[in-house]
């Protein structure tokens, strides 16, 4: 179980990186998605993991799980939710208005060889 | 337990969705809220900080919820007067955005306006790491909107960068969060400072590892190098009263490296020491260095200002990362003058760009208000520069000073001279391009000349540069409420246990459950 989750979080991570590198818009994001899915999962893990515990006090239980990094993730999730929600809009709109999706900076500044002079 | 201390983010919070819900077509309605709202919350902070400059710690218990189980909002010397800055900020930027009309440019400029006010006084007050995390956010979010304002491809194109970046950010934050919990099992600040003590000499790689992560997170934000990639193109690119706004922002990261690093993880506790203090002293005078050979480089002037601050954020950070009382009281007395002097000439390089098509460093011929707008590049410049009279200089000297007990005392002395004379050079060599050669210019007839700024802009950045002035005016008062300040921050107990001890909700559970 932890192998499983600890490589989960890993393969994430790797993925999301390796797409953040790529430098073009869609596949940006796709990894920052990827990205937040691996720090959702590490969050959960942070509060130890147990299996079919619960996270409220009941009478005749003895094992609970963590339940804040639940509430941290919750959070979390709503806050990547829509932080990808506004970038995918941005993105957009830069693609459409220079019709090229890199995220870097030009080489020449298409302003700059117009009104250089 | 008084209430005001929350005001900060509560007054803007209201404020904005009121001016959405209720004021959405009424540009003027919409001004007169914003700022009658920021004026308030110049009141408020003022008795805030005056509550708390005899050292007071000011504990809000939110649904007076006990610490470590409830969120708190603390109010000390640091936080106060940080809110204060920013709510003073904030009001000669609000002007200027209404005086040059920048806020009619696109929609909802007051409504992401307020909202961000909200996230860096959330930020500021905050004593819980996580809700940190969470007003990092907010303000984040207002800043995306506010960073396209007014649309443009180029605008857009840096702000997917900028969205982009600060996301990776934010993962980032959350990666150190759940290592920081997943060690110590608390989140509050004042709890894990206790906490983090007690880490056993022989279980400290998690908490190393927690520690250099949040570092790192800070220091995007801070833009220290190589972690400054996203500053120079968004801040260039954004609206000049955002770019103006956002000269807070690197604070914020400033701010949080000062508390986190003096209170959780002070310079002697054993379990993270000799982590920072090999490489985070050379990365800031690596950002000095880099800022300003930037200056000096920069074809554009709104490019020149961006590295103008990625230099003064160097200075900041040298002067932090020495973790000596008189560092960082010296650093907090550079962080405000280093924030008025990049918001003012900000906001003149958009002054310079209403009389001209562009804004690259060419001569062109003169505009009306020409000569009152270089008088200002002028002052402005010598105060970022730190030339005497003005406060940079005095900064500086404070810097230097602090530096002397350094071990790399000879590299921090060394780079911050040569690296302000690099400065002056590349303001000098802007300005005389930009104002002076341009009076020898005619300009062509068929060529009308554009209307000159509005006066509340040039008083909105004559305000700015009459702080700065003040602020060297009273040196010598600041520089003792830095130091008292600098002292408690380094004396953190009455603040740990005025959070920690307080008695809420939890501290006395009932019998029988």
């Amino acid at each position: 179980m932890e192998f499983l989750i600890a490589s989960a979080i890993g393969i994430l991570t790797a993925a999301g990186i390796y797409l953040v590198l790529r430098l073009r818009s869609f596949p940006v994001i796709l990894g920052v998605s990827l990205l937040t899915y691996a720090v959702n999962i590490f969050l959960f893990t942070s509060g130890r993991i147990t299996i079919g515990a619960s996270p409220i006090l009941q009478k005749d239980v003895t094992t609970y799980s963590d339940p804040l990094p639940q509430a941290l993730v919750l959070t979390a999730i709503v806050i990547s939710f829509g932080m990808t929600a506004v970038v995918v809009m941005i993105a957009l709109g830069s693609y459409l208005g220079s019709n090229d999706d890199h995220v870097d900076d030009p080489k020449v500044e298409p302003s700059e060889t117009e009104d250089a002079t | 337990m008084s209430h005001w201390i929350i005001a900060p983010v509560l007054l803007p919070a209201l404020l904005a969705p009121f001016i959405v819900l209720a004021a959405r077509y009424h540009i003027g309605i919409q001004r007169v809220l914003s700022v009658a709202g920021i004026l308030a919350l110049i009141t408020v902070a003022t008795g805030l900080a005056w509550q708390a400059s005899d050292g007071t710690v000011i504990l809000y218990q939110l649904g007076d919820w006990a610490a470590p189980f409830g969120i708190v909002i603390v109010g000390d010397r640091l936080s106060t007067m940080m809110v204060l800055l920013t709510a003073v900020l904030a009001l000669f930027v609000l002007l200027y955005a209404i005086g040059s009309r920048w806020d009619e440019r696109g929609r909802h400029f007051h409504a992401l306006f307020q909202f961000q006010i909200m996230g860096i006084c959330g930020a500021f007050l905050t004593g819980d790491l996580f809700n940190l995390f969470v007003f990092f956010e907010v303000l984040l979010i207002a800043s995306y909107g506010l960073m396209i304002h007014a649309g443009g491809n180029a605008r857009l194109r840096a702000g997917v960068q900028y969205v982009l970046f600060n996301l990776l950010g934010s993962t980032l934050f959350l990666f150190a969060l759940g290592a920081i919990y997943a060690e110590t099992g608390t989140l509050n600040m004042a709890d894990l400072a206790n906490r983090a003590e007690l880490t056993s000499a022989d279980a400290t790689v998690g908490i190393r590892i927690a520690a250099v992560l949040l570092l790192l997170v800070f220091a995007i934000k801070a833009a220290v190098v190589p972690l400054h990639f996203w500053l120079p193109s968004s801040y260039a690119e954004a609206p000049a009263p955002v770019a103006a706004l956002f000269a807070i922002m690197t604070k914020v990261g400033a701010y949080a490296i000062i508390r986190v690093y003096t209170m959780i993880f002070p310079p002697d506790l054993e379990a993270t020491s000799g982590l920072f203090g090999l490489w985070l002293l050379p990365a800031a005078l690596v950002s000095l260095a880099i800022g300003m050979i930037g200056v000096l480089a920069a074809k554009k002037l709104d490019r020149l200002v961006a590295f103008a601050v990625i230099g003064s954020m160097g200075m900041v950070m040298v002067s932090i990362s020495l973790f000596t009382p008189e560092g960082i009281a010296a650093a907090l007395y550079y962080i405000i003058h280093s924030t008025f002097a990049a918001a003012a000439l900000f906001l003149i390089s958009d002054l310079v760009r209403s009389g001209r098509p562009n804004l690259h460093l060419t001569s062109m011929a003169p505009v009306a208000g020409a000569s009152l707008t270089a008088g200002l590049f002028f002052v402005a410049a010598i105060a970022m520069t730190g030339l005497p009279p003005l406060s940079g200089f005095i900064g500086k000297l404070l810097i230097l000073d602090a530096g002397f007990a350094s071990p790399l005392a000879v590299w921090v002395w060394a780079t911050i001279l040569i690296s302000s004379l690099i400065s002056v050079v590349g303001f000098a060599r802007a300005g005389s391009i930009v104002f002076w050669k341009a009076q020898s210019i005619e300009r062509a007839e068929d060529n009308p000349l554009p209307d000159p700024p509005s006066a509340l802009s040039y008083a909105a950045v004559g305000g700015l540069i009459a702080l700065l002035v003040a602020y060297t005016a009273f040196a010598g008062q600041a520089h003792g409420y830095m130091t008292a300040m600098s002292k408690q921050l380094f004396a953190p107990e009455p603040y740990i246990s005025t959070v920690v001890d307080t008695p809420g909700k939890l501290s006395k559970p009932k019998e029988g459950n």
